[in-house]
Protein backbone atom coordinates (compact mmCIF):
# COMPACT_ATOMS: atom_id res chain seq x y z
CA UNK A 1 0.00 0.00 0.00
CA UNK A 2 1.60 3.01 -0.82
CA UNK A 3 0.26 7.04 -1.12
CA UNK A 4 0.56 9.29 -4.22
CA UNK A 5 3.82 10.64 -4.32
CA UNK A 6 5.33 13.13 -6.35
CA UNK A 7 8.41 15.18 -6.61
CA UNK A 8 8.74 18.45 -9.33
CA UNK A 9 11.31 21.13 -9.53
CA UNK A 10 11.58 24.52 -11.42
CA UNK A 11 13.87 27.00 -11.76
CA UNK A 12 13.14 30.74 -9.89
CA UNK A 13 15.95 33.25 -10.37
CA UNK A 14 19.09 31.49 -8.85
CA UNK A 15 16.62 28.98 -6.85
CA UNK A 16 15.44 25.87 -7.36
CA UNK A 17 12.01 24.77 -6.08
CA UNK A 18 11.47 21.28 -5.55
CA UNK A 19 7.74 20.82 -4.80
CA UNK A 20 6.97 17.31 -2.85
CA UNK A 21 3.61 16.00 -2.42
CA UNK A 22 3.06 12.79 -0.31
CA UNK A 23 4.71 11.32 2.66
CA UNK A 24 8.55 11.59 2.95
CA UNK A 25 9.67 7.94 4.14
CA UNK A 26 12.77 6.47 3.12
CA UNK A 27 11.65 5.42 -0.75
CA UNK A 28 10.60 9.17 -1.63
CA UNK A 29 13.44 11.03 0.25
CA UNK A 30 15.72 9.09 -2.04
CA UNK A 31 13.61 10.82 -5.12
CA UNK A 32 13.99 14.29 -3.57
CA UNK A 33 17.52 13.55 -3.25
CA UNK A 34 17.53 12.22 -6.98
CA UNK A 35 16.09 15.27 -8.07
CA UNK A 36 18.75 17.78 -5.85
CA UNK A 37 21.22 15.63 -6.87
CA UNK A 38 20.20 16.15 -10.18
CA UNK A 39 20.09 20.02 -10.43
CA UNK A 40 23.21 20.48 -8.73
CA UNK A 41 24.79 18.20 -11.55
CA UNK A 42 23.78 20.95 -13.78
CA UNK A 43 25.34 23.62 -11.61
CA UNK A 44 22.92 25.12 -9.20
CA UNK A 45 23.80 25.68 -5.41
CA UNK A 46 20.40 27.21 -4.41
CA UNK A 47 17.29 25.11 -3.17
CA UNK A 48 14.08 26.15 -1.69
CA UNK A 49 12.07 22.57 -0.94
CA UNK A 50 8.18 23.33 -1.02
CA UNK A 51 6.09 21.12 1.51
CA UNK A 52 3.22 22.13 1.21
CA UNK A 53 1.50 19.26 -0.30
CA UNK A 54 2.90 16.99 2.63
CA UNK A 55 1.49 15.97 5.13
CA UNK A 56 4.10 13.60 7.36
CA UNK A 57 8.18 13.43 7.18
CA UNK A 58 9.56 10.06 8.99
CA UNK A 59 12.73 10.18 11.04
CA UNK A 60 14.75 9.02 8.41
CA UNK A 61 12.90 10.78 5.57
CA UNK A 62 14.64 13.54 7.17
CA UNK A 63 17.80 11.99 7.49
CA UNK A 64 18.09 12.37 3.73
CA UNK A 65 16.90 15.81 4.11
CA UNK A 66 20.00 16.47 6.33
CA UNK A 67 21.69 15.35 3.91
CA UNK A 68 21.00 17.60 1.27
CA UNK A 69 21.88 20.21 3.57
CA UNK A 70 25.36 18.82 4.13
CA UNK A 71 25.77 18.87 0.27
CA UNK A 72 24.70 23.03 -0.16
CA UNK A 73 27.13 23.34 3.06
CA UNK A 74 30.21 21.33 1.18
CA UNK A 75 29.57 23.38 -2.61
CA UNK A 76 28.38 27.24 0.05
CA UNK A 77 24.68 26.55 -1.46
CA UNK A 78 21.75 27.26 0.46
CA UNK A 79 18.41 24.92 1.25
CA UNK A 80 15.36 26.50 2.83
CA UNK A 81 12.15 24.83 3.43
CA UNK A 82 8.68 26.78 2.50
CA UNK A 83 4.63 25.79 3.57
CA UNK A 84 5.69 23.70 6.22
CA UNK A 85 2.35 22.14 8.12
CA UNK A 86 2.70 22.38 12.45
CA UNK A 87 3.74 18.96 12.06
CA UNK A 88 6.96 19.08 10.23
CA UNK A 89 7.98 22.24 11.57
CA UNK A 90 7.86 20.75 14.82
CA UNK A 91 9.39 17.38 13.19
CA UNK A 92 12.24 20.30 11.86
CA UNK A 93 13.00 21.30 15.35
CA UNK A 94 12.84 18.39 17.14
CA UNK A 95 15.37 16.86 15.06
CA UNK A 96 17.59 20.55 14.90
CA UNK A 97 17.10 21.05 11.09
CA UNK A 98 16.19 24.63 11.68
CA UNK A 99 19.87 25.58 12.84
CA UNK A 100 20.68 24.62 9.66
CA UNK A 101 18.20 25.86 6.61
CA UNK A 102 15.86 28.84 6.74
CA UNK A 103 12.15 28.23 6.83
CA UNK A 104 9.89 30.29 5.42
CA UNK A 105 6.02 30.71 5.42
CA UNK A 106 5.57 30.85 1.82
CA UNK A 107 7.44 30.08 -1.54
CA UNK A 108 7.44 33.85 -2.50
CA UNK A 109 9.13 34.85 1.13
CA UNK A 110 11.99 32.08 0.58
CA UNK A 111 12.99 32.78 -3.34
CA UNK A 112 12.91 36.88 -1.73
CA UNK A 113 15.29 35.40 0.81
CA UNK B 1 -7.51 5.77 36.62
CA UNK B 2 -10.46 5.91 34.09
CA UNK B 3 -14.00 5.39 35.83
CA UNK B 4 -14.84 3.16 32.44
CA UNK B 5 -13.79 0.08 30.63
CA UNK B 6 -11.57 1.57 27.42
CA UNK B 7 -13.03 0.95 24.21
CA UNK B 8 -9.34 -1.24 22.09
CA UNK B 9 -8.93 -1.99 18.96
CA UNK B 10 -6.27 -3.96 17.80
CA UNK B 11 -4.60 -4.50 14.02
CA UNK B 12 -1.70 -6.80 12.81
CA UNK B 13 0.94 -5.33 10.39
CA UNK B 14 3.23 -6.75 8.14
CA UNK B 15 6.75 -5.85 8.23
CA UNK B 16 6.57 -4.55 4.99
CA UNK B 17 7.54 -1.08 2.70
CA UNK B 18 4.78 1.61 4.28
CA UNK B 19 2.40 -0.71 5.80
CA UNK B 20 2.61 1.19 8.82
CA UNK B 21 0.56 4.33 7.07
CA UNK B 22 -2.54 1.51 7.75
CA UNK B 23 -2.29 1.80 11.19
CA UNK B 24 -1.91 5.95 10.91
CA UNK B 25 -5.71 5.76 9.21
CA UNK B 26 -6.88 3.96 12.07
CA UNK B 27 -4.99 6.32 14.41
CA UNK B 28 -6.40 9.15 13.06
CA UNK B 29 -10.26 8.22 13.29
CA UNK B 30 -9.63 7.25 16.94
CA UNK B 31 -8.04 10.69 17.18
CA UNK B 32 -11.07 12.67 15.97
CA UNK B 33 -13.45 10.98 17.54
CA UNK B 34 -11.61 11.78 20.57
CA UNK B 35 -11.61 14.85 19.09
CA UNK B 36 -7.71 16.09 19.60
CA UNK B 37 -7.17 18.73 17.23
CA UNK B 38 -5.52 18.12 13.86
CA UNK B 39 -2.12 19.17 15.01
CA UNK B 40 -2.27 16.66 17.74
CA UNK B 41 -3.83 13.86 15.18
CA UNK B 42 -1.22 14.55 12.99
CA UNK B 43 1.79 14.40 16.03
CA UNK B 44 -0.06 10.75 17.41
CA UNK B 45 0.14 9.61 14.14
CA UNK B 46 3.77 10.70 13.54
CA UNK B 47 4.78 8.78 16.72
CA UNK B 48 3.11 5.74 15.85
CA UNK B 49 4.87 5.48 12.27
CA UNK B 50 8.03 5.94 14.48
CA UNK B 51 6.85 3.50 16.83
CA UNK B 52 6.30 0.96 14.00
CA UNK B 53 9.57 1.33 11.81
CA UNK B 54 11.58 1.36 15.05
CA UNK B 55 10.16 -2.22 15.54
CA UNK B 56 10.72 -2.77 11.47
CA UNK B 57 14.18 -2.05 11.35
CA UNK B 58 15.61 -2.75 14.83
CA UNK B 59 13.55 -5.35 16.50
CA UNK B 60 15.75 -8.34 14.64
CA UNK B 61 11.82 -10.58 14.57
CA UNK B 62 11.44 -13.40 13.07
CA UNK B 63 8.06 -13.32 13.01
CA UNK B 64 7.33 -10.85 9.84
CA UNK B 65 4.57 -8.37 11.82
CA UNK B 66 4.35 -6.07 14.53
CA UNK B 67 0.71 -5.89 16.42
CA UNK B 68 -1.05 -2.02 17.14
CA UNK B 69 -3.52 -1.44 19.59
CA UNK B 70 -5.53 1.80 20.30
CA UNK B 71 -6.98 2.01 23.96
CA UNK B 72 -9.83 4.65 24.22
CA UNK B 73 -9.60 6.08 27.59
CA UNK B 74 -11.97 8.54 29.42
CA UNK B 75 -8.55 11.23 29.86
CA UNK B 76 -6.50 9.93 27.07
CA UNK B 77 -5.73 7.71 23.87
CA UNK B 78 -3.19 4.73 24.41
CA UNK B 79 -1.67 3.51 21.29
CA UNK B 80 0.84 0.53 21.89
CA UNK B 81 2.84 -1.31 19.86
CA UNK B 82 4.35 -4.60 20.31
CA UNK B 83 7.02 -6.58 18.25
CA UNK B 84 8.23 -9.97 18.42
CA UNK B 85 11.84 -9.14 18.46
CA UNK B 86 14.63 -9.67 20.86
CA UNK B 87 13.37 -6.67 23.04
CA UNK B 88 16.64 -4.22 23.89
CA UNK B 89 18.27 -1.89 26.72
CA UNK B 90 15.03 0.30 27.21
CA UNK B 91 17.36 2.10 30.27
CA UNK B 92 20.00 3.63 27.67
CA UNK B 93 18.76 6.77 26.77
CA UNK B 94 18.94 8.07 22.84
CA UNK B 95 22.14 10.05 22.89
CA UNK B 96 22.08 13.66 22.96
CA UNK B 97 21.57 14.95 19.46
CA UNK B 98 24.60 15.96 17.23
CA UNK B 99 24.49 18.81 14.88
CA UNK B 100 23.49 17.27 11.64
CA UNK B 101 23.23 13.99 13.20
CA UNK B 102 20.79 11.08 10.42
CA UNK B 103 19.82 9.05 12.41
CA UNK B 104 18.28 7.87 15.96
CA UNK B 105 15.41 10.00 16.40
CA UNK B 106 12.97 8.19 16.37
CA UNK B 107 12.75 7.88 19.85
CA UNK B 108 13.30 11.46 20.51
CA UNK B 109 10.23 12.43 17.89
CA UNK B 110 8.10 10.11 19.60
CA UNK B 111 9.16 11.44 23.48
CA UNK B 112 8.68 14.71 21.79
CA UNK B 113 5.74 13.92 20.06
CA UNK B 114 3.45 12.18 22.91
CA UNK B 115 2.79 12.48 26.59
CA UNK B 116 3.72 9.26 27.71
CA UNK B 117 6.17 7.01 26.43
CA UNK B 118 7.34 3.73 27.97
CA UNK B 119 8.73 0.48 26.78
CA UNK B 120 8.44 -3.18 28.34
CA UNK B 121 11.13 -5.25 26.97
CA UNK B 122 12.16 -8.64 27.40
CA UNK B 123 14.06 -11.42 25.06
CA UNK B 124 10.70 -12.45 23.46
CA UNK B 125 9.86 -9.07 22.26
CA UNK B 126 9.21 -5.35 23.01
CA UNK B 127 6.03 -3.24 24.15
CA UNK B 128 6.08 0.12 23.32
CA UNK B 129 3.25 1.80 25.28
CA UNK B 130 2.43 5.80 24.22
CA UNK B 131 -0.18 8.36 25.64
CA UNK B 132 -1.67 11.36 24.83
CA UNK B 133 -3.83 12.78 26.82
CA UNK B 134 -7.26 13.99 25.10
CA UNK B 135 -7.72 17.79 25.18
CA UNK B 136 -9.85 19.90 27.89
CA UNK B 137 -13.25 20.36 26.74
CA UNK B 138 -13.98 24.05 26.59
Amino acid sequence: MSEVFKVTSRQAGKFIVIAVEGYINNLAGEKVLDEFNRRTAEGYRHFVLNLEKTQLVNSIGVSILIEMIEKTQEFNGSLAFCSLLPIIAKTFKIMGLTQYARVYETEAEAIAG
Amino acid sequence: MSANAPKRFELEIPIAHDRELEATKIAEQVAEEMQFGPDCVAEIKLALIEGIINAFEHSGSAMQKVLVEFAIHDEELEVVVQDFGQGFDASSKPAAARPLQKRGYGRRLMESLMDEVKYFTSPQGTRLVMKKRRPKRA
